[in-house]
């Protein structure tokens, strides 16, 4: 199973009635693999992680992950649509980290990091909180563990939402445009905390980022999409130094000028 | 016209015919509050079977109060459900009102984002964990005040029961009047307990939902 990629698109296509946002999308992620999407608005970036975390249905097409077909499954030597307990499993491969954070509000910092280890992995509340006591400093916080997500900074919530799906050991983490809803002098401290993960863990990451800089010092690969299409991907010299299409020329130059 | 030895005479009465009236009310709103979440909870859990619920709720809303008693208490013993009027009133008045906490509750789940629905999805919670740690603590905070709009509403639709002959504060009331050919005492301190208790319960919700504010 260890040659199959972690994650895998298989002609994997989404539409919204009449539209179209991915069209036959095939990409495979390597194991430890670090992923940047770029791409305008309404490319269907988002809806790729989105869909890897089974918050969007696919349409057409199967998800792979982990050598294991997630959208579907094996029964009799044929792939039929998996069952709710199929893809939990799956998923418990998988975390998230939102644009809007998504904490949840009436719960502590701790709280947040504690809920689904103690009722999905069934851990001890001592053996939880241990675990998400490391987490927190992992990100810094360990001061603000009892402070509820309202008396956090945007910048400080999102560190605890990346300790929040770290706690739950996925192999996989997807980070959807995690810095875009903060002040700038936020960004920071939110990216720093990201490279320490990538440096830390031998995590498989897939991101979708405006923020070119940390694109191309971090990704071992980029893609830019283009109406729901991988228009172009590479290395970030490749991308940002060299790019071969049009669109992705003109995308950056738009995106570079404007920031 | 105010005969204050009079007035002393009925207290006791009064006051025990009060006490119904509280039960009634707490037993209904019992009903109420749960029946009302679990109804909402339908909706939210299950789209299909939630037709049925919204159908149901919208005849309970439509028709009036007194219409439902006269249902439980007249109707149902003909196919052989026998309930004493008590059970009856307080049965009517629960559902009743049932109906429109669903409407409160359903209000209550709209309002939670769907940002902590997909948070919870992405840490892998079951949907059990998902309602009851997540959307429902986040649910019924805001909706408290609207709740306590119809505890006080269904406190004082009480005294329908007097329809059914159920011995609340209004049926005493009639009783005695009835007896004594005076009303005035009787029906004014109906209305003063009426008056009073709202305006207690009033308050009370206006500190719990501060102190909820606060959390």
């Amino acid at each position: 199973m260890n040659d199959m990629p972690m994650v895998r698109f298989e002609n994997v296509s989404k539409r919204y009635g009449a539209l179209t946002v991915l069209d036959n999308l095939n990409l495979d992620i390597g194991r430890g693999e670090k992923v940047s999407i770029i791409g305008p608005s309404g490319s269907g970036k988002t809806t790729v992680l989105r869909m890897l975390m089974t918050l969007e249905a696919i349409n057409d097409g199967v998800l792979w992950v982990d050598g294991e077909p997630m959208t579907h499954m094996m029964q009799n030597g044929k792939l039929v649509p998996a069952t709710t307990k199929h893809i939990r499993r799956i998923r418990a491969k998988i975390g998230m980290v939102f644009q809007s954070f998504n904490l949840f509000p009436h719960m502590t910092a701790m709280g947040n990091c504690i809920e689904a280890p103690i009722t999905v992995l069934g851990l001890k509340r001592s053996e939880a909180e241990e675990r998400a006591a490391e987490l927190l400093d992992m990100v810094g916080l360990s001061a603000k563990k009892d402070h509820y997500p309202s008396q956090l900074s945007g910048g400080q919530q999102q560190r605890v939402a990346i300790a929040r799906a770290l706690a739950m050991r996925p192999k996989i983490m997807l980070f959807d445009e995690v810095t875009s809803a903060l002040d700038p002098e936020l960004v920071g401290e939110v990216l720093q905390v990201i490279r320490k993960i990538g440096r830390e863990h031998d995590l498989t990451m897939l991101m979708v980022t405006h923020q070119m800089g940390f694109a191309k010092e971090f990704s071992d690969r980029v893609c830019f999409f283009y109406q729901g299409k991988i228009c172009e991907q590479g290395s970030p010299a490749e991308i940002f130094g060299n790019p071969k299409n049009e669109r992705t020329r003109q995308f950056l130059n738009a995106v570079l000028e404007a920031g | 016209m105010w005969d204050w030895t009079f007035t002393f005479e009925i207290l006791p009465v009064l006051a025990r015919a009060a006490i119904m009236t509280v039960e009634a009310t707490a037993l209904g709103f019992v009903i109420a509050a749960t029946l009302g979440l679990v109804l909402a909870s339908i909706r939210l859990a299950f789209p299909v079977a939630g037709v049925v619920v919204t159908v149901l709720v919208e005849l309970i809303r439509s028709t009036p109060l007194l219409i439902q008693i006269f249902f439980l208490y007249f109707v149902l013993p003909k196919a052989g459900i026998v309930l004493d009027a008590f059970t009856a009133g307080v049965a009517a008045i629960g559902i009743h009102y049932a109906a429109y906490c669903s409407e409160v509750y359903r209000a209550g789940f709209e309002n939670v984002p769907r940002g902590q629905w997909e948070a919870s999805i992405a840490l892998n919670l079951s949907p059990w964990n998902t309602f009851k740690d997540i959307i429902l603590p986040q649910a019924l905070p805001p909706v408290v005040p609207a709740l306590g709009n119809y505890l006080i509403a269904l406190f004082k639709e009480t005294p329908l029961l007097s329809a059914i002959a159920v011995l609340e504060l209004m049926q005493t009331a009639k009783n005695i009047g009835s007896e004594t050919f005076r009303y005035t005492e009787p029906v004014t301190l109906v209305g003063v307990f009426f008056l009073v208790m709202s305006l207690v319960s009033a308050g009370i919700i206006r500190m719990l939902e501060s102190w909820l504010q606060r959390r």
